[in-house]
């Protein structure tokens, strides 16, 4: 059960990052698996061509991933805004695919694999007994991190003034750009950090999983599965289901393995029969 | 119209050819087909590899028998990886473009659709990375081969290996879909006809699967002398990579696997894999023969061959051989030149087609993974444990249930 915090932490990350944008720019970015994915590639990349550890990369690749995500809200998605959301949806659709194939011929002609080892930090190898079981220190760690920047993006989008003026550049971005606030530069803002988020994400799974072109996609379906469970758009609802959707998972595969891949998809039926915006979204009027 | 072309074009090769040449063939040549993944997850293991080598095969027979000169062209296909799209693709290579042999065909599902098509269409199948013990069992066909390798010689030598070896308690994951069952019975048997126990029931994973981490937690409990692994390519690696990382081979838990390809150690580095037991046709540095070889392939391809690869070469070339014989590629003719056929080249050795399944037996080595440290060069990664014998590496024949 313990185990499955450390994928419910990758849930709680990516539909963070998925919810911030969604939530703030009514995209639905299909892409997100792909950003993930390049996060752990840059990592892989950055260790391999520049022979930087897993400390800078932990700190680069999200730039570096944020950075492509600036580019692609600048020089795609805000061509589509003001059309139908599906615009947007078949984009990041299309340039997932893309993405995915390209990366593979680079592993393949850079780096002569597909599918790419990287080991966790010396620090961090290694196990730990926690007394009820013996669990390697870096999933701790992951964790540990996920948590932190989770309940750090919380607080910035809930709390603070610049929340506040996402918040308020996204609901009414007539209004808010009367008050002499430059809305776009926020919009790209916005997409950049959960761009970034993915990334992270990304670094983080690399030396757990192996670095391969698809390895996003098979994520990025549950991912949105907890992002419609935890409410669209919902901050909290998606760190929190996130987290409860890997412990979920963890328990299902330990009593009834064939289920655990269905059973979040089971758990998102359900609380759509008894809470069309789910567990933390706000019914779509009273927003 | 096709046909009266095809029948044209044979009369005037008839009439063209020289009088020293007695064979017939079909359409004046010899068409091998290459039905492989090219750009899915076998792609790197098999392939454009596949291709090369099956070309490679067609150049070093026409070089040996001047009187085909020129008749043996090859072509490569891409299944997929999809049972539909592998019967689709075949019926076509076999109708429009003539292909007189099917080789390689990765995944159980697409060689045993492949192969249905071929029978239907009376052309020879050569299976090689396709790993289902169905082919030459309740599956099996007059035009069907299985070469290289399969469940129950993977799980024979690599069961038996590792429990003679000490590894006398099991506990086994496996991926829960075809391939992934039927290995994990022929595992289980093969641990427990050698004295071996299972420390715990076998547990079926999803597939696919990333996090293997609450099977290996179990693991640790239950505390078996070897973590057997069924699971293959990206899962297989995603299972070793945490294998590691959770620190068993510490604890004493030893790692057996029933599928390894030389890709996967690749893709996690030879390090994670250190140690661990599998069994395979062939590799690259196994001796002199061999490295002769796949100093040619690396040459021509750029990359060290696998051993599907290299099957797919020697599986291609004793077709040819075997056209050869019969003096026609009338598939007919070349089952029979082929069935019973003792052999020896430099992938198979001590090799016979058996003529009741059509399962060619050949000598598997049981290899162990060694270090980086140990290795002496590049891709470098096996040492040989021990051989196992032709005869008995494979289902023997009273437990087939083959009827062609």
């Amino acid at each position: 059960m313990f185990n499955g915090l450390v994928n419910g932490a990758f849930y709680a990350l990516l539909s963070l990052g998925l919810a911030v944008i969604f939530g703030m720019l009514r995209i639905v970015n299909f892409m997100h698996g792909a950003l993930y994915m390049l996060g752990a590639f840059a990592a892989f990349a950055l260790g391999q061509l520049l022979g930087l550890g897993f400390w800078p990369s932990l700190i680069l690749a999200p730039l570096l991933v944020g950075l492509l995500g600036v580019v692609l809200e600048r020089g795609l998605l805000s061509r589509l805004y003001g059309l139908e959301p599906s615009y947007n949806l078949l984009l990041t659709f299309g340039l997932t695919l893309l993405t995915q194939d390209l990366v593979k011929q680079v592993m393949l002609s850079r780096f002569a694999v597909s599918s790419a080892p990287y080991s966790p930090p010396e620090v961090l190898s290694g196990v730990v007994n926690l007394g009820f079981v013996v669990f390697p220190k870096y999933r701790l760690f992951v964790i540990a991190l996920s948590l932190v920047v989770c309940l750090v993006t919380w607080f910035v989008i809930e709390k603070t003034r610049v929340g506040a003026i996402i918040r308020a550049s996204t609901e009414n971005p007539v209004v808010t750009r009367a008050f002499g606030i430059n809305v776009s530069l926020w919009v790209t803002g916005v997409f950049a950090v959960g761009a970034a988020l993915a990334g992270l994400a990304g670094v983080l799974a690399a030396p757990i999983y192996s670095v391969e072109p698809y390895m996003g996609a098979e994520l990025i379906i549950t991912t949105f599965a907890v992002v419609v469970i935890g409410g669209m758009g919902s901050i909290l609802g998606s760190v929190v289901t996130g987290f409860a959707v890997g412990v979920l998972a963890a328990v299902g595969a330990a009593v009834y393995p064939p289920i655990a891949n269905t059973l979040v998809f089971i758990l998102m039926a359900l609380v759509l029969l008894v809470r069309p915006s789910g567990l933390f979204g706000l019914p779509e009027g009273a927003r | 119209m096709n046909k009266t072309r095809t029948a044209i074009l044979a009369l005037t090769a008839l009439l063209l050819a020289p009088a020293t040449s007695a064979q017939s063939l079909s359409d004046g040549g010899v068409k091998v087909g290459v039905l492989t993944d090219l750009s899915g997850v076998y792609s790197e293991l098999s392939g454009q590899g596949s291709v090369k080598a099956a070309q490679m095969a067609a150049e070093d027979f026409m070089k040996a028998n001047r009187a085909y000169a020129g008749k043996v062209s090859v072509i490569g296909v891409d299944h997929q990886n999809k049972a539909d799209v592998a019967g689709n693709k075949a019926a076509e290579m076999i109708d429009r473009q003539n292909v007189d042999l099917l080789v390689d065909m990765p995944t159980s599902s697409a060689a045993l659709a492949a192969t249905e098509v071929a029978r239907q269409k009376k052309t020879v199948a050569m299976v090689v990375t396709g790993a289902t013990t169905a082919l030459t069992n309740e599956k099996c066909n007059k035009y069907t081969f299985h070469y290289a390798y399969d469940n129950y010689m993977l799980a024979n030598g690599t069961g038996t290996a590792v429990t003679k070896r000490g590894g006398s308690s099991w506990y086994i994951i496996y991926p829960n879909y075809a391939f992934g069952q039927d290995l994990n019975r022929q595992m289980v048997s093969a641990v427990q006809e050698n004295g071996g126990k299972l420390a715990a029931p076998s547990d079926a994973t999803p597939f696919p699967n990333t996090d293997f981490s609450s099977y290996l937690l179990k693991a640790q409990s239950v505390r078996p002398k070897i973590f057997g692994t069924m699971q293959a390519g990206n899962d297989l690696v995603n299972v070793v990579k945490q294998y590691n990382e959770f620190g068993l081979k510490k604890q004493g838990i030893g790692l057996g696997i029933g599928l390894l390809f030389e890709t996967d150690v690749a893709a996690l580095g030879q390090d994670a894999f250190s140690g661990a037991i599998a069994t395979v046709p062939w590799f690259w540095n196994f001796d002199a023969r061999s490295r002769q070889w796949a100093g040619r392939f690396e040459k021509a391809f750029g990359k060290k061959p696998t051993w599907a690869q290299a099957g797919v070469y020697s599986a291609t070339l004793q077709y040819l051989s075997a056209v050869a014989r019969a003096k026609t590629d009338n598939s007919d003719a070349v089952v029979k030149a082929l069935e019973g056929y003792s052999f020896d080249d430099f992938f198979a050795r001590n090799a016979t087609i058996r003529p009741q399944d059509h399962r060619v037996l050949l000598d598997v080595q049981v290899v162990q993974v060694k270090g980086k440290s140990e290795s002496k060069e590049a891709g470098d990664i096996y040492k040989r444990l021990n051989t196992i014998p032709a005869a008995k590496a494979f289902m023997p024949l009273s437990e087939n249930k083959c009827r062609m």
